[in-house]
């Protein structure tokens, strides 16, 4: 049977398919699907993680025992997890385990466009890059072989247009495999520098036998069409080469692209008459030709900066422009924006009026940094809000300057890296203060648990990590919780804040508007037009539901309304009222 | 490939293309095609432009297009369906719902709304332009206002010859499988 599948539900099939027992992941996008797919399997213990590093070291840890397991994670997220990756490099695996990666080429909701496929180079672990949502079905299958024939973790690269694109995907049976055996084997599992450097020899050991594999595998292959050109090429953009040169030039399409089939290449190159490199972001094939003295074409015609797709290969290859239609009017630009009734707004737009730095961090309220409100000076990495204030703080304080410093975060980012930061500013001694924007749900990545939520990947009610608790367990006491809707108590908080030389913790709590389960304020918010006197505050709040109509008079479309009542609360003339 | 038909539906993040590219690629699956589909997740889906590409033929390579070279545009918003001209064929169609939702800088007064966008866009291309949630309303339910954009993009690619009764009743609700239905039969009309 056939089924329409996106990349990432395709790895989910997989994981079941090819006898996966463990998985665990932290959301990210667009990576986030293929656990929501596996979550459904009974046969597959499936995880949120806090962050990327515990998912893996989870999977990783299963891999030991004995079984097939697997972590996923973002492209970024791999940073957070690069640190056991590595040395999962050195100690091999039992059971299978794969290591997905989704890169964002083009940067549609991430802060960088890295080119992972660099980290298998650099760790040393095999790598295949499936190009279609068949392949990211199969090679979760040729990884769990190469994982156990090799001994050794596998990275499966997927990239946004192969995660999020839908193709046809031949189902099959799962193939249920016994758990290996477990054995203490300290040389092989405990990284002390005398075990490291034997397991390191064997490394480069391994490396040679999955080289001679990469040779010989059916994952590297030819496809001949005229011989003038020849395509090295892998992932999406096999599919963009393909699209654009049909039989018109032959390609060699590499599945497994660490290590790289040296001879094949080789091979490929001499019977062309040119060779040219289509690939995403870095020249990381074409590096690899150049080196082994191969002469191509790659970056000098193919953009190194953003996705690539057909029409950008054409142009590379081919030199050809497309015919458009021509429009005298332009568009106005459709930035994101956060939802009606978001709960982030109020707080960023009390934050808008101080005299203050905020260190921002990764999640919706990112887009706090946007106009209208525009309060945000930094945002780096899941985490960096916490201890970038702390650095800001400090460096003030040393400095002489008087100024006042924020950190705003997320619920499920506090938990993925901003606690550690918390424990520094206590406990060297910091007094900026952290905003926990707690909308009790993953909301970026679209609504998944996390350890404040309540509830588990699979649905099941579980332990509810308490925020504030927390927060003075790390030696905060000044924690103060608002609810994020009641302006009042937000401005109260955050000028306690201002005036106090203590570290502070302000949780500022109410449901994502996305959030169908929790409870949702009831009604719309209106405008009356004869109190209105058009001083447009209310518009300073970005709400996607308040605009000018074409009279220019402001009113309030009610079916994005979600009730929040933010805009009553900022209205000096009492002009706006709920309706039921 | 050249007998590969490419589609595309754009929008505002949250207006809820993702039915009607349910049932649309279901339907092409059905009748044999090979079929590809491509759409954006994360921060872009909260109330920012966003586009869904549907690809089907004997043998679909890309899952995505460049410019110049969609058969056909369904816009579910005047905007957006601006933004996207230049994706079009010089003789592709263009399914256009007559609403309008102000973006941001709209929004502050940074930017106006274009006037003249559908008057503009029929003098260009070929195109079939209404008021989906009128329609909607007036068959009961506001939100099947996707369908019936879905009906009149079946028609004006030529499609209305594959059992698509049968796809909706699969994809929907049972108890709102009529209303859709005759949503369905509303875009036809309409782009008839």
């Amino acid at each position: 049977m056939k089924e329409l599948l996106t990349g990432n539900e395709a790895v989910a099939r997989g994981a079941y398919e090819y006898g996966i027992t463990i998985a665990a992941a932290y959301p990210g996008t667009p990576s986030t699907e293929i656990l929501e797919n596996i979550a459904p399997y009974d046969e597959i213990y499936a995880e949120w993680s806090p962050n990327e590093k515990v998912a893996l070291e989870v999977a990783l840890g299963a891999a030991f025992a004995g079984a097939r397991s697997l972590a996923a994670m973002k492209h970024v997220g791999l940073n957070v997890a690069a640190d056991p990756m590595f040395t999962s490099a050195y100690t091999g695996v039992n059971g299978a385990f794969i290591i997905m990666t989704a890169d964002d080429p083009g940067m549609h909701s991430s802060q960088d466009e890295q080119d992972n496929r660099y980290y298998a180079k650099f760790a040393k672990i095999p790598m295949l890059e499936p190009s279609d949502s068949q392949e990211c079905k199969e090679f979760v299958g040729e990884a769990v072989r190469i994982s156990e024939e090799f001994d050794t973790p596998v990275i499966l690269r997927l990239t946004t247009r192969i995660s999020h694109s839908k193709s046809l995907v031949e189902l099959g049976e799962r193939e249920s495999v016994p758990m290996k055996s477990y054995k203490r084997n300290a040389p092989k599992y405990v990284t002390i520098p005398g075990n490291s450097k034997v397991l390191r020899v064997k490394l480069e050991d391994r490396l040679k036998k999955l080289k001679e594999y990469s040779e010989k595998s059916p994952l590297n292959r030819i496809e001949w069409g005229d011989k003038k050109i020849g395509i090295v090429t892998s992932s999406v953009s096999y599919q963009y080469a393909r699209e654009v040169m049909g039989d018109s030039a032959s390609y060699l399409k590499l599945g497994m692209t660490y290590p790289l089939p040296d001879e094949l290449i080789k091979e490929f190159a001499s019977q062309v008459e040119e060779v040219y490199v289509v690939e995403e972001l870095e020249p990381y094939l074409e590096e690899h030709l150049k080196a082994l003295g191969i002469k191509c074409h790659g970056k000098d015609l193919i953009p190194i900066v953003g996705e690539l797709n057909p029409e950008i290969v054409a142009k590379g290859l081919l030199g050809k422009e497309p015919e458009t239609i021509k429009v005298s009017i332009k568009p106005a630009a459709r930035p994101p924006l956060m939802c009606p009734g978001c709960p982030h707004r109020g707080v960023f737009f009390v934050l808008s009026n101080k005299d203050a730095v905020v260190t921002g961090d990764i999640g919706c309220y990112t887009l706090g940094s946007q106009e209208p409100l525009s309060a945000m000076d930094t945002t780096i990495c899941m985490g960096a809000s916490v201890s970038n204030g702390h650095g800001f703080q400090k460096a003030f304080e040393k400095n002489g300057i008087n100024k006042k410093v924020f950190s705003v975060i997320g619920d499920s980012t506090f938990f993925h890296s901003g606690m550690t930061g918390l424990l520094d500013i206590a406990y060297n001694k910091g007094n900026s203060t952290l905003i926990i924007l707690d909308n009790r749900i993953t909301a970026m990545t679209g609504q998944q648990e996390n350890p404040g939520t309540g509830y588990t990947l699979k649905g099941e009610p579980t332990f509810q990590a308490d925020l504030a608790k927390i927060c003075n367990a790390m030696g905060i006491e000044k924690v103060r919780e608002v609810n994020s809707l009641d302006l009042e108590q937000v401005e109260a908080a955050i000028d306690e804040a201002m005036n106090t030389t203590d570290p502070m913790v302000i949780i500022a709590k109410a449901p994502c508007a996305l959030l169908k389960r929790e409870k949702q304020p009831e009604g719309k918010s209106r405008i009356d037009v004869d109190i209105c006197l058009q001083c447009g505050l209310c518009l300073q709040l970005g709400c996607p539901a308040i605009y000018r109509d074409e009279n220019d008079n402001i009113i309030i479309d009610e079916y994005q309304c979600n009730g929040c009542t933010l805009c009553q609360q900022v209205c000096e003339f009492d002009a706006i009222e709920t309706i039921m | 490939m050249s007998d590969t038909k490419s589609i595309l539906l754009v929008g505002v993040g949250g207006q809820g293309t993702i039915l009607a590219s349910r049932v649309l690629t279901k339907g092409l699956v059905a009748a044999g095609y090979d079929v590809k589909m491509s759409e954006i997740h994360g921060m872009s889906q909260r109330g920012g432009s966003v586009s869904t590409q549907i690809r089907f033929g004997e043998k679909v390579y890309s899952p995505i297009i460049g410019r110049g070279t969609a058969d056909a545009i369904v816009a579910f918003e005047q905007m957006e369906a601006l933004r996207y001209t230049d994706f079009l064929k010089t003789d592709g169609m263009m399914v256009i719902n007559d609403y309008k939702q102000p973006s941001l800088p709209i929004m502050i007064g940074d930017a106006e709304y274009p006037d003249g966008i559908i008057d503009e866009l029929s003098s260009k291309v070929k195109t079939v332009v209404f008021d989906a949630a009128d329609v909607a309303n007036n068959l009961g339910n506001l939100k099947v206002q996707n369908i019936v954009l879905l009906g009149a993009l079946i028609k004006v690619m030529g499609l209305d010859n594959l059992d698509w009764e049968a796809i909706i009743s699969r994809e929907v609700p049972a108890k709102f499988k009529d209303m859709n239905i005759e949503a369905y039969h509303k875009g036809l009309e309409l782009a008839s």
